[in-house]
């Protein structure tokens, strides 16, 4: 049994057909190839496969497909327009990444905290990091990063 | 052309990380691919008396199920140990799936094979396994009673290995006439890497040629093939191609031969599709080698003026129910051969008992038996100045031994080549402004505050070497690395290397050093790595090895192109070798305008049209193997205070200062990162983590809702130095930066801690709780007294 859905992703309208129980994660790496949004857990912990959608950061491990239908969703693919995002360039610029498996999902939750919060202290931006692990920076530079970002912006 | 050594570049490798671009196996997709679910035991220790598949096969779209036994009779042989401890190592047989028993909850049974995960996974619950329970063994104690069911039959008392290493006598005879022993007993926890990719595997068998590639997660593709090449699966190796694409980290559990890469390779060609299997992080908590978990009994012997006079440890070390790849090398020759630390420890001797448990195979977790020996030496050099009534940095320095010592050579057998452990300290109590800060903590302890000073002064041993060494101390493989250098004919230049980057940010370092030698931009080099079928062989990347034995091997083919370069300038020059001089990526004439830049020689190399054909054959390729002649060794001082919350038992960060030296550095910005993430792991296993099992083997901590990864806010901001003290007998004078940060900042954690409460010992993790019942224990042993 499948069920219609239409998503705009990344601005791009997509029509599909999923089975309910499939996960929005599931929906935008196998369905549309955008596998820049990683799995890294079963349990809603680690944040590498967060995702905006209709402007709110969400785990898309969490969420099914059918969930979305009627939304727009932007992934780590869709963050850069003409040029890369602020938060993109920041996160090179200050050796943010290293194996960079947890970064698109950091980047996600990074833009999602600088949406509301235009110039965070370093406890804000710690504490908005708390559902996201990176096992291969100790946070320093993605925390120096975030705060360059929101300098730059 | 602008000097790229010591340059804090930006990576190369970002751009495709950033925009969502990188490629994880998992992310690959081949046609007609099919996918795997593997039916797990969810008992730690059962006889499998059946298993019937038959619902599971006749669901849509299941294309196979498959059970140990049919790879058994397709000869696929048990998964090999790469590491011989001793002639009577008990190396009972791993398959990849269970045939008899099943040996730790996570031990595959079967795999279903379907056309997606979804039907795959559902069919899988449809598998019934008849098991028949036995009694498990989980803990190391219980593990070598007599009447403690066995693991497996062939290994009575659960013991794999017994191994020593020192002078026995001596040591007793240091402590039999000590002015003061400090004792110490020690639980160094089981700990799960948890890097944060999944491991992920799809085997693909081309009908037509009969090749095979693997694409797998891996730190060390060639090491994968050979192993599952030359004995697992005879399949010949020169049909087997392993790629090992974007790997989102490692941290040592990516290292192994791991069964589902047997699987996958052989379950493509059985049902001639392609099959991919990823691991759920349910699945990864109970499949991934997991690290550390010693018990350990130590006793350091001092003399009257606070002199080291001798060391003796005494280790049991959980191998859980299989020896995995490097199993057996951990907690023996990469951890005994490290108790001397930085200090002139006379006379020291260890011994080490490697046991089966119920529980899920043990292996290096970054650092890999350094971190158990330096937090061992480090937790005793602060109780002893606590007991002794010595400043803890001072008993150090008093111990240390002098930077003119070198080449130093250890009652552990290794010969440290250089170091000055002096500077490093005196640059990390200047950096932390040390006498303030015992300034502040007495205030602070006066107003009722629990501050607390740690310390940790450690050695590190990189890149196992020579190979010859390697061999002598069991292990099955050599340990050199190859680099090959391709000048293309327009000049622009592809570096092959042997070590695998996860991480680490090798597309960038190894650019910097091929450009800055060959004097051209880093624009026009590549770094290829992850794939047998591009490089000629390679060890991959695990002990910090990468740029201290791949780059060195690099460093050689360079060498090699450069000569020959010289021999077509000189050609193209009319001059004698001799007369050239290679500067800005021109060799000019000494002393006159005439020069041809690299460019015109690669382009003369393949078009050689005027070209001396007689002496020097046409292009511009070496490769180069590179066996070091000995380990590397950084060291470091780390100190850090930390805060603890009388009510709460909770510990604060304040300060973390480290002054780390890893010899020569190519690119700064990288080497500071991996010291970020290096402390960040250590500290995880000093305040966080630890893997536990109940007493029927079930991992309680079996996901990252029980499993205390460290978050950011856990976190503070790193103040990290350097010294810089060249390795001597490598090439590029560099150690290693990948693991230092881990080695030394849990005990200098847990003696902060122990500092802040005024205890003598806190067993990892230093959870709120527990922390806070020290605290409770320490008051009420005040009131008592």
């Amino acid at each position: 049994m499948t069920q219609s859905i239409q998503v705009t992703v990344n601005g791009k309208e997509q029509q599909a057909k999923v089975e309910p129980r499939t996960l929005l994660v599931d929906f935008l790496r196998s369905t549309l190839g955008l596998t820049g949004t990683h799995v890294g857990c079963d349990t809603s912990q680690c944040g590498a496969c967060n995702v905006h959608v209709d402007g709110e950061c969400v785990k898309s491990c969490t969420v099914f497909a059918v969930q979305a239908d009627g939304s727009s969703v932007t992934t780590i693919e869709g963050m850069a327009g003409g040029e890369l995002h602020p938060l993109q360039v920041a996160f090179r610029e200050e050796h943010a990444l290293q194996c960079g498996f947890c970064t698109p999902g950091m980047i996600m939750t990074a833009a999602d905290l600088l949406s509301r919060n235009a110039s965070p202290g370093e406890d804000e931006i710690r504490h908005a990091l708390e559902g996201n692990y990176c096992r291969c920076t100790g946070y320093h530079n993605i925390v120096k990063a975030i705060q360059r970002a929101a300098e730059a912006t | 052309m602008p000097a790229y050594i010591g340059k804090s570049i930006k990576r190369v490798e970002d751009e495709r990380f950033i925009t969502g671009r990188g490629r994880y196996t998992d992310d690959i997709v081949l046609p007609k691919m099919t996918h795997a679910w593997i039916v797990r035991s969810p008992w730690a220790h059962a006889r499998i008396k059946s298993i019937d598949a038959t619902e599971a096969r006749s669901q849509p779209g299941v294309v196979a199920v498959f059970v140990g036994q049919d790879m058994v009779d397709d000869g696929i042989n048990p998964i090999p140990t790469g590491w011989q401890i001793g002639a009577d190592m008990k190396e009972p047989p791993h398959h990849t799936l269970a045939v008899d028993k099943v040996r730790h909850v996570g031990d595959g049974v079967a795999v279903v094979i379907a056309d997606t995960r979804e039907v795959a996974q559902d069919a899988a619950e449809l598998v019934v396994v008849d098991y028949e329970p036995l009694p498990a063994v989980v803990h190391m104690d219980d593990a070598l009673h007599d009447d403690a069911p066995l693991v497996h039959d062939g290994a009575p008392n659960n013991v794999s290995f017994t191994w020593e290493l020192g002078d026995r006598e001596a040591t007793d005879a240091a402590l039999a006439s000590a002015h003061h022993i400090t004792s110490y007993e020690v639980v160094n926890q089981r700990l799960i890497a948890n890097a944060i990719e999944p491991r992920s595997v799809i085997g693909d068998h081309d009908l037509a040629t009969g090749n095979l590639t693997l694409y797998t997660s891996s730190q060390n593709p060639h090491l994968i093939r050979l192993l599952l090449c030359a004995f697992v699966t005879g399949l010949p190796e020169h049909k087997v191609r392993v790629i090992s694409p974007d790997v989102g980290g490692g941290f040592g559990s990516k290292i192994f031969h791991y069964p589902e890469e047997v699987l996958c390779t052989w379950a493509t060609r059985k049902i001639g599709r392609p099959v991919k299997w990823t691991a759920e992080r349910s699945e990864s908590f109970v499949t991934d080698a997991q690290g550390r978990d010693h018990i350990s009994q130590a006793q350091m012997a001092f003399d009257a003026e606070g002199k080291i006079t001798g060391l003796k440890v005494d280790t049991k070390a959980n191998m859980g129910a299989y020896l995995s790849t490097f199993a057996g090398g951990i907690p023996t020759w990469l951890y005994g051969t490290l108790l001397a630390g930085q200090y002139t420890t006379p006379v020291i001797h260890v011994h080490t008992t490697g046991i089966f448990t119920n529980t899920v195979p043990v292996d290096a977790l970054r650092g890999a038996g350094r971190p158990e020996a330096t937090f061992l030496l480090e937790r005793l050099m602060d109780l002893a100045a606590n007991e002794m009534g010595y400043d803890p940095a001072e008993l150090r320095r008093m111990n240390f031994i002098g930077a003119d010592q070198f080449p130093y050579t250890t009652p552990v057998v290794l010969e440290y080549d250089s170091g000055d452990y002096e500077a490093a300290l005196d640059a990390a109590l200047d950096m932390i402004g040390y006498a303030d800060l015992r300034q502040m903590q007495e205030q602070a302890r006066t107003a009722g505050r629990l501050v607390g000073i740690g310390f940790s002064t450690y050695i590190e041993a990189c890149g196992i070497a020579p190979s010859a060494v390697a061999g002598a101390i069991g292990a099955r493989a050599g340990l050199y690395d190859s680099g090959m250098i391709r000048v293309h004919p327009t000049g622009k230049v592809q570096a092959y290397t042997g070590v695998h980057s996860h991480g680490q940010g090798h597309e960038t370092t190894f650019a910097q050093l091929v450009a800055h030698h060959l004097q051209i931009p880093m624009e026009d080099v590549e770094l290829v790595h992850g794939d047998t079928a591009l490089i000629p062989f390679g060890m991959g990347t695990y002990g910090s090895r990468s740029l201290a034995v791949g780059g060195s091997a690099i460093y050689r083919a360079l060498e090699k192109v450069l000569n020959k370069a010289r021999k077509i300038a000189a050609h193209k020059l009319e001059a004698a070798e001799d007369d050239l001089e290679y500067v800005g990526g021109q060799f000019t004439v000494k002393g006159t305008d005439r020069s041809v830049g690299f460019g015109d020689i690669a382009l003369t190399a393949y078009v050689p049209h005027d070209y001396p054909i007689e002496e020097l054959e046409p292009g511009l390729e070496f490769n180069a193997f590179y066996d070091p002649k000995n380990f590397t060794f950084p060291f470091g001082a780390h100190i850090c205070a930390v805060e603890v919350d009388p009510e709460t038992g909770e510990v604060a960060i304040l300060r973390y200062v480290a002054v780390d030296d890893v010899g020569e550095v190519i690119n700064p910005m990288i080497v500071d990162g991996q010291v970020h993430g290096g402390i960040a792991h250590g500290i995880g296993q000093a305040l966080l983590e630890q893997g536990v099992y109940d007493n029927e083997g079930q991992l309680l901590t079996g996901s990252f809702m029980d499993y205390a990864v460290p978050r950011a806010a856990d976190l503070p901001m790193f103040e990290v130095d350097r010294t810089v003290t060249p390795c001597p007998h490598n090439p590029l004078g560099a150690k290693g930066a990948g693991e230092t940060g881990t080695i030394a900042s849990t005990p200098c954690i847990v003696n902060a801690v122990c500092d802040a409460v005024g205890v003598r010992d806190i067993a990892m993790p230093l959870t709120p709780e527990r922390v806070w019942q020290a605290i409770r224990a320490s008051h009420s042993t005040r009131e008592a007294a």
